[in-house]
């Protein structure tokens, strides 16, 4: 046994050289590795009773590991934070910040968490399909309570890990039963949609969307393009506070696009991260899925409370799938619930029990409406004293009325990538390189200065 | 592939179907997608609730239970709780805690000391308990491995085949458990390893090896990573009951240990559900050493990638109770006694239930009850004995035999022994 092993090791010992695989393993230290006079640090040498085996230590398999490219969101808050500058103003990632401009946690969610602690519930597993009272209320929050869909138990509703997390179902579930079929995303949109289906390897392709010349929505663009896609696409929408522009289309374009949807039998996927944030009105930013709702297609929705309950760390949010039958529902569930469990068996509890005793509680849930306008609302007041600002300095009489009309956090300024990376480099204005500002990280007191850097790097840069 | 093609044929149809139809009245996208197959554990949970006998006992779920056969949330975890509450966490988890939650993981599975540690020659990340670090590595192993696949144990937590499945990682299966002797099968399992392609990537379970409960002796372990060195076989441990095989951390890390003096680079998932009884939190670990601090920053960022399509950041509550009572001396303290009690707990009931079943003059031989390690034993009765004791005893386990111990109690365990007897008696 011993001499066996022995031989085996030395019989190893040229095996390593011969790998060549994909990956480059090459290092020096394998041409010392066989010198056995000259001491090699990366040999360490055993006794076994009565046998010495060499045995070195493995280079690495994943020597060829390149670093992935920094997220283009997050590395913005990360120079925030290394700059030094007393000007600096972060508008990176879509945050709410206060007045003040301080993370804010909700009062409900606080109320919320000491009825938890108080209770001390126990902390076991979560069915897969999630929280059966959080997905009651989120499945209510969307629809409306008397809403058909539900009635007729209609919607498979699986809680997910925020808007991504619920994302990353719907395209599993995309990828496994419409083999081949595309989404079809807005130019722009948010930079993790294009990370989650690429990952989940569903094809996807770009509708038009921003409109540089108006600052505004190209609806014939996007009519065109969705009409042009091959049937049986899935249309990926932003139900309200369109990310990164802020830019809606009206309730009469909305029933265009259903219109234009239904007539090429696509899909309609709906994204909403930001249901209460963009109007103030939890009812009215879930307008325009209530209206696909009603005219009986089917649809997906991602969920997140990322925002609108502040519980970005908890990462809270669902998935809704309505079919056209009951039994539909419960199958598509099933099979969601067959892509959870080898991704993360069940999901995390403490931020569902949040949103359901929130929702849940008509107390708690009117006190959320309050805080939800009141959030809505200081942005609102920032859009204004911004545009005000804009107008009152800018001595070129460019229409900024843009930033009225824009809804929700974000506002694209239509600043280029040279003109944002000047609002960084000359004014300390941290925002991604696409022209997008957070409103929810700016304060009155920082409208005049900003409107300063616009028009500074929009007039002054090219 | 014919099912792809059938998929597509139906998805074909199913749009033809439309454009054919005038109405805009609910349309069916979703015929074709049948009944997904039941999970074999979720579902034993499920039908032991709606069963309404007052003797119905859990033996499916591995999830913890007093001797009351309660869930049990922890001393510590409560005190974390407390002292983390008010705590301000927005956004998604700030970096300091992300890296004192790895940085205190990595500590437990390598210990203190270990060199890697110190010198940041490892990558890790924070994951979503144990499934969330094994799909993180199998989704890591896909991208830079293309090729490669995983081999698992026989037989082995179901939901490992799912996983590295789901990231299109082919499975291929190495002998473990030995039915005859419900122990090791040691010889095929070495041969198993030697006959693997060169390089190929081994689940291993470091202890209390889920479904069986049967460990390698420390003997044994020191020989299976000799010949991962002679194979450079990449050894990836999935750690899941650390303290709760033996009672003692260290002593359940023994395994990787051994790996890690031989100069193994392993890949290591590890989960905090059972251990600190935070399963519904979903926190857990994945490191991966590495042969320098510049490749464990690269590597780091390729998992972060990862997680940031898959659900971009992880949960915080489980991340700060779990860093808080880590790196609090006296809580950690806790948490130990803790675990001790828990541990111990199960080990007397393994004794009890095989006391009682010799007692009950059982034909058949139950060491393996004692002998097997963790929270399961693998008790070799049939899907028929199970049927029967679900059905006539109302006894819910898995069809392939496996208890859960920690749902066994002093109240009823003379039931169970009874039941058992009852079904095997004829052999």
């Amino acid at each position: 046994m011993a001499s066996t092993m022995l031989s085996l090791v030395s019989a190893a010992l040229p095996l390593q050289e011969n790998h060549k695989g994909k990956m480059n393993l090459g290092s020096s230290d394998r041409s010392s590795f066989l010198r056995k006079e000259k001491r090699n640090p990366f040999m360490k040498t055993k006794s076994f009773g009565r046998i010495n085996m060499a045995i070195a230590v493995n280079t690495s398999r994943f020597e060829g590991v390149t670093m992935a490219p920094p997220d283009p969101i997050l590395g913005v808050s990360e120079a925030f934070r290394a700059d030094n500058s007393e000007m600096k103003l972060n508008l990176g990632v879509g945050a709410y910040r206060t007045e003040e401009l301080q993370p804010y946690v909700l009062n409900v969610v606080k109320k919320a968490e000491n009825l938890m602690l108080e209770r001390g519930e126990n902390k076991e597993y979560l069915p897969i399909e999630g929280l059966a009272a959080f997905n009651k209320v989120t499945a209510e929050l969307l629809f409306g309570a008397g809403n058909p869909v539900i009635e007729q138990q209609r919607v498979a509703t699986v809680q997910g890990l925020s808007g991504t997390g619920s994302l990353r179902l719907a395209a599993a579930l995309i990828e496994r039963y419409f083999p081949g079929a595309k989404v079809l995303i807005s130019s722009p949109t948010w930079g993790n949609h294009k990370n989650i289906f690429n990952d989940a390897r569903v094809p996807w392709s770009e509708y038009r969307y921003y409109d540089p010349k108006t600052v505004g929505l190209d609806f014939d663009g996007m009519i065109s393009d969705i009409k042009a896609a091959p049937e049986g696409s899935f249309v990926l929408l932003h139900g309200c506070a369109h990310n990164p522009t802020g830019i809606d289309p009206t309730p009469e374009q909305w029933e265009k696009i259903a219109d234009v949807i239904q007539e090429k039998n696509h899909i309609p996927f709906f994204d909403v991260a930001y249901q209460g944030f963009a109007s103030g009105s939890l009812d009215a930013d879930a307008s325009s899925v209530r209206l696909f709702a009603a005219r009986g297609m089917e649809l997906l929705v991602a969920q997140s409370y990322s925002k609108n309950l502040g519980l970005y760390a908890e990462r809270i949010g669902a998935i809704n799938v309505v079919c056209s039958s009951a039994d539909a529902a419960a199958r598509v569930k099933s099979q969601l619930k067959r892509i959870a469990r080898p991704m993360y068996s069940n999901p995390p509890i403490h931020g569902a029990r949040i949103v359901a005793n929130v929702v849940g509680d008509p107390a708690l849930f009117n006190e959320w409406k309050e805080e939800m306008e009141l959030m809505a609302g200081r942005i609102k007041n920032v859009r204004q004293k911004l545009f005000d600002s804009l107008s009152a300095k800018d001595k070129c009489g460019k229409d900024w009325s843009f930033i009225l009309k824009q809804i929700g956090m974000f506002s694209f300024t239509g600043l280029s990538k040279v003109q944002s990376e000047n609002m960084t480099n000359k004014w300390h204005v941290y925002m991604t390189k696409d022209g997008r500002i957070s409103l929810a990280g700016l304060s009155l007191a920082k409208c005049e200065y900003l409107a300063d850097a616009i028009i500074d790097s929009f007039h002054c840069v090219s | 592939m014919q099912r792809r093609r059938m998929m597509i044929k139906w998805a074909h149809d199913t749009v033809r179907r439309r454009f054919m139809s005038t109405s805009a009245a609910a349309i069916d996208w979703w015929n074709h997608v049948g009944h997904a197959p039941k999970d074999p554990i979720m579902s034993v949970t499920e039908a032991f609730l709606s069963d309404t006998s007052p003797n119905k006992i859990n033996l499916g779920v591995g999830a913890y239970r007093d001797d009351d056969g309660r869930p049990v949330v922890l001393q510590c975890v409560r005190d974390g709780e407390v002292k983390i509450a008010g705590t301000e966490f927005l956004e998604s988890v700030s970096a300091s805690v992300s890296s004192k939650l790895v940085e205190e993981s990595v500590k437990l599975i390598y210990g203190k000391d270990a060199d890697f540690i110190k010198e940041g020659r490892f990558a890790g990340v924070q994951a979503l308990s144990g499934t969330g670090a094994c799909r993180l590595f199998a989704e890591f192993q896909r991208r830079f491995y293309p090729q490669s696949k995983i081999y698992l144990p026989i037989p082995t937590w179901s939901n490992h085949h799912n996983i590295w499945r789901d990231a299109q990682v082919p499975g291929r299966t190495f002998h473990y458990y030995h039915p005859d002797s419900k122990g090791l099968h040691f010889a095929a399992l070495m041969d198993d390893i030697k006959n693997a392609p060169d390089h190929s990537f081994f689940l291993l379970h470091p202890c209390a090896h889920n479904p069986t409960g049967v460990d390698p002796t420390e003997e044994q372990w020191r020989e299976i990573s000799n010949l991962f060195k002679v194979k450079n076989h990449f050894p990836f441990f999935d750690m899941a009951y650390q303290g709760f095989a033996s009672g003692d951390l260290d002593k359940d890390a023994k395994a990787i240990r051994i790996f890690l003096e031989d100069g193994h680079l392993i890949g290591c998932a590890q989960s905090f559900a059972k251990n600190m009884g935070l399963y519904g939190h979903r926190v857990g670990c994945l490191s991966v050493l590495c042969v320098d601090a510049k490749q464990a920053v690269a590597i780091k960022s390729q998992l972060q990638h990862i997680t940031r399509a898959m659900y971009s950041s992880p949960p915080v509550h489980g991340i700060l109770l779990v860093s808080t009572i880590l790196s609090d001396p006296h809580l950690k303290e806790l948490w130990k006694k803790e675990l001790k009690v828990m541990a111990n707990r199960i080990h007397r009931m393994r004794s009890t239930l095989h006391e009682s079943l010799k007692k009950l003059g059982s034909p058949l031989n139950w060491d393996h009850m004692t002998n097997q390690v963790g929270m399961f034993c693998f008790s070799g009765l049939s899907p028929d004995q199970v049927n029967r004791l679900v059905k006539e005893f109302h006894i819910y386990m898995t069809y392939d035999g496996r208890i859960s111990m920690a749902g066994v109690t002093t109240s009823n365990v003379s039931y169970l022994a009874n039941a058992i007897h009852e079904v095997t008696k004829f052999g």
